[in-house]
């Protein structure tokens, strides 16, 4: 972990050590009641995190930034598009059935069409969004990089 | 011995061998919670589409398209659509910012146990509903399928719940993840083929069968023949209310599916965020070629099988197994059978360890030792006893309800509660900064509530029967629906997400906005997030 002998959990190390489970589990497990040393991870409180990175100054910088404007470029147009595109098949199948039973290819009707386009839509969006988020995570690794830490530490 | 049960019991073999060699690999809290972060993104995917698609799915949506035609696909397409809004929305910001259940992301820069204790009911709300319905849908079917093997109701909910709890208990979300992939595979495999049967018999002639779905043929409840279009909308959601109706279905399904506890835990058990992506399109592949092929499967019930056929021998539900029964006999009628009962145990598998890890991590251990645990391992012992109480009580409710009550409207209800508590203050708290305490606390309880009073005095519930309908199947309060539609999204939605604005109006909460700048990175780029644990 590399955490010993640091602010708080000094003290816990001088405390002798009462819980003789062995630590074999993962260290993603929760810490046993009173075992010295580094908690994993997620048990660490945000004061005992500030090391891991001083979020605000990560928040601030023009490249976190860069990609947040990326994402939400993104991410809120294709929400409101497959929003609007969803339920206009209701609303239409709703509201307006006589168009929605206009055959189009022999017995096929645009209500079955329009329906089967709503799948085609999904897709495509999921395939564009995977790109797209190939961009994102380039520069969230640019980021992680420019802050010389290893992602997850 | 009947081929029907030799198939059902080679698959519970199957999935016990998967328990036993999973028992054995997984020891910790990581690896029971969360299958130590390991699972790869096609097999996340595949168990995410092992996971949603239920028997209500499988055997319901089949069965509404065979009985009500073009208005029945109409679910299917909104069970697909949904998962953009996971895709987009939550899957990865909920992979880096959170650990075991949906109520991390919340209690990250909240108060954790106001929001903790409401986010945990939440979820044992959704998942013991959805479960009770799944149950009581389990046992029916089960009774059916094997009626010639003397296999009855009780039976049937009891060996499915036993079943259920020896996954979880046992093999933890290991277990569960390869149950709901073997269940997953062997669904798409039983519906490719039913598919390929049902084009067969119109010769691989696509015209010829959307012209047979053009006439269908069948007989109405005054023993007049009548024939439809089936492609054409309007028999099931009918004037004055159906286009709402349709409406406030397709919110709930949007917004309810990335509201859905037992399916936001799945995000957990992938190593990074990316990978939860992945997961999310792979899952989006198979679900979507799964509904596509519900057209096949309700369309050829409708023409092949025919409605009349179908309500002689054991009415809606039937409609799957019925029409492999006329293309294939007895053998795939078996096997499509076993599906229908894998595709339901998976299902409440993974309803079970959402339920029970949410009350160990959320409730038992955050609520009331203030996020400590009193000894190694507690957490896990305590998911392990909630699944056995879950799992009995769910089993006890639907023996008590029995196999003729009308259930379906538990599984609205789920969606409803997902949407209109859970995905209102899962999106804001990732997405407002000034988002506070109260108005989680207040979004989550209008949300709850307005989901169940509205279920409560939809027609679901209240109803006047005619005279020829007896005894379970009776609506319980015999009179006209105070709220019209079936689906009470439309109203709840809007409700949960003003409670939750609305209380966040009511005051500032400087702590939580301090720590809003952490969640947007840790959101965002992953820095600090849960890692998979080393082999």
């Amino acid at each position: 972990m590399g955490r010993r002998g640091r602010g708080k959990r000094d003290r816990s190390e001088k405390t002798p050590n009462r819980d003789f489970t062995p630590s074999v589990a993962a260290e993603t497990d929760i810490a046993p009641l009173g075992r010295a040393g580094a908690k994993p991870p997620h048990e660490r409180t945000a004061d005992e995190e500030m090391d891991v990175a001083d979020w605000d100054r990560v928040a601030a910088r023009e490249d976190f930034r860069a990609l947040i404007a990326a994402k939400r470029a993104f991410v809120v147009p294709a929400t409101l598009f497959f929003v609007v595109y969803y339920f206009a098949l209701p609303l239409l199948v709703g509201y307006a059935p006589a168009v929605m039973k206009i055959k189009v290819v022999g017995a096929v009707n645009l209500a079955y069409l329009f329906a089967l386009s709503q799948f085609v839509m999904a897709w495509g969006l999921a395939a564009w969004y995977l790109r797209a988020a190939g961009r994102f995570d380039a520069m969230a690794q640019n980021l992680i990089t420019a802050l010389g830490r290893r992602k997850g530490r | 011995m009947s081929t029907s049960l030799a198939m059902f019991l080679g698959f519970i073999a199957l999935t016990l061998w998967v328990t036993y060699w999973a028992a054995g690999r997984s020891s910790g809290t990581s690896a029971f919670f969360a299958a130590d972060r390991r699972i790869t993104g096609w097999q996340n995917g595949v168990a995410v589409a092992g996971d949603y698609m239920s028997a209500a799915s499988f055997l319901g949506i089949a069965g509404i398209i065979a009985f009500q035609g073009y208005d029945g696909f109409m679910y299917s397409v909104g069970w697909l659509v949904a998962y953009l809004t996971v895709l987009l929305i939550v899957a990865e910001p909920l992979r880096n910012a959170g650990k075991y259940t949906m109520a991390d992301v919340l209690a990250y820069r909240l108060s954790p146990r106001p929001v903790r204790a409401l986010a945990s009911l939440s979820t044992l709300t959704v998942s013991t509903f959805y479960m009770i319905a799944q149950m009581v849908g389990a046992g029916a079917l089960v009774a059916l399928l094997l009626k010639d093997s003397g296999i009855g109701f009780q039976t049937a909910v009891i060996g499915v719940g036993v079943l259920m709890i020896v996954y979880v208990v046992f093999g933890g979300m290991l277990a569960t993840t390869w149950v709901q992939i073997i269940k997953a595979v062997l669904l798409i495999s039983g519906t490719v083929l039913l598919s390929l049967l049902v084009l067969a018999h119109y010769e691989f002639d696509l015209g010829a069968f959307f012209r047979a779905v053009t006439h269908v043929t069948y007989h109405d409840p005054s023993g007049q023949e009548v024939t439809q279009n089936f492609l054409e909308p309007g028999l099931r959601f009918k004037p004055p209310y159906g286009a709402l109706d349709l409406v406030s279905l397709g919110l709930a399904l949007i917004f309810g599916t990335a509201g859905l506890p037992h399916i936001l835990v799945r995000f957990y058990t992938v190593p990074d965020a990316k990978t939860a992506r992945v997961s999310v399109v792979w899952a989006m592949a198979i679900i979507g070629g799964f509904y596509i092929m519900t057209t096949f499967l309700g369309f050829g019930a409708a023409t092949i099988v025919g409605r009349d056929a179908i309500a002689a021998n054991g009415g809606t539900n039937m409609s799957a197994p019925l029409l492999a029964q006329a293309l294939g006999g007895e053998v795939f009628f078996a096997f499509i059978s076993a599906v229908a009962f894998a595709t339901i145990l998976a299902v409440v598998a993974g309803l079970t360890i959402s339920a029970s890890t949410s009350f160990a991590h959320d409730f038992y251990t955050a609520v009331l030792h203030h996020g400590r645990e009193r000894s190694p391992g507690e957490e896990v012992r305590v998911a392990r006893v909630t699944a056995c109480v879950v799992g009995i009580l769910s089993m006890a409710i639907a023996i008590v309800v029995g196999p003729n009550t009308n259930v379906a409207f538990l599984v609205a209800l789920a969606f409803a509660v997902a949407a209109s508590a859970n995905l209102p203050v899962i999106v804001l708290s990732l997405f407002w900064r000034r988002f506070t305490t109260r108005g989680a606390v207040c979004g989550l309880t209008t949300g709850l509530v307005s989901s169940i009073a509205l279920i409560l005095v939809s027609p679901s519930m209240m109803t006047i029967d005619p005279p020829s309908v007896t005894g379970a199947a009776r609506h319980l309060i015999q009179s006209a629906p105070l709220f019209p539609l079936e689906n009470p999204g439309i109203v709840s939605i809007p409700l949960g997400f003003l409670g939750a604005v609305m209380g966040t109006l009511l005051g500032r909460e400087p702590h939580a906005e301090a720590r809003y700048a952490e969640l947007l990175v840790r959101a965002n780029t992953g820095l600090g997030a849960e890692k998979a644990s080393k082999a």
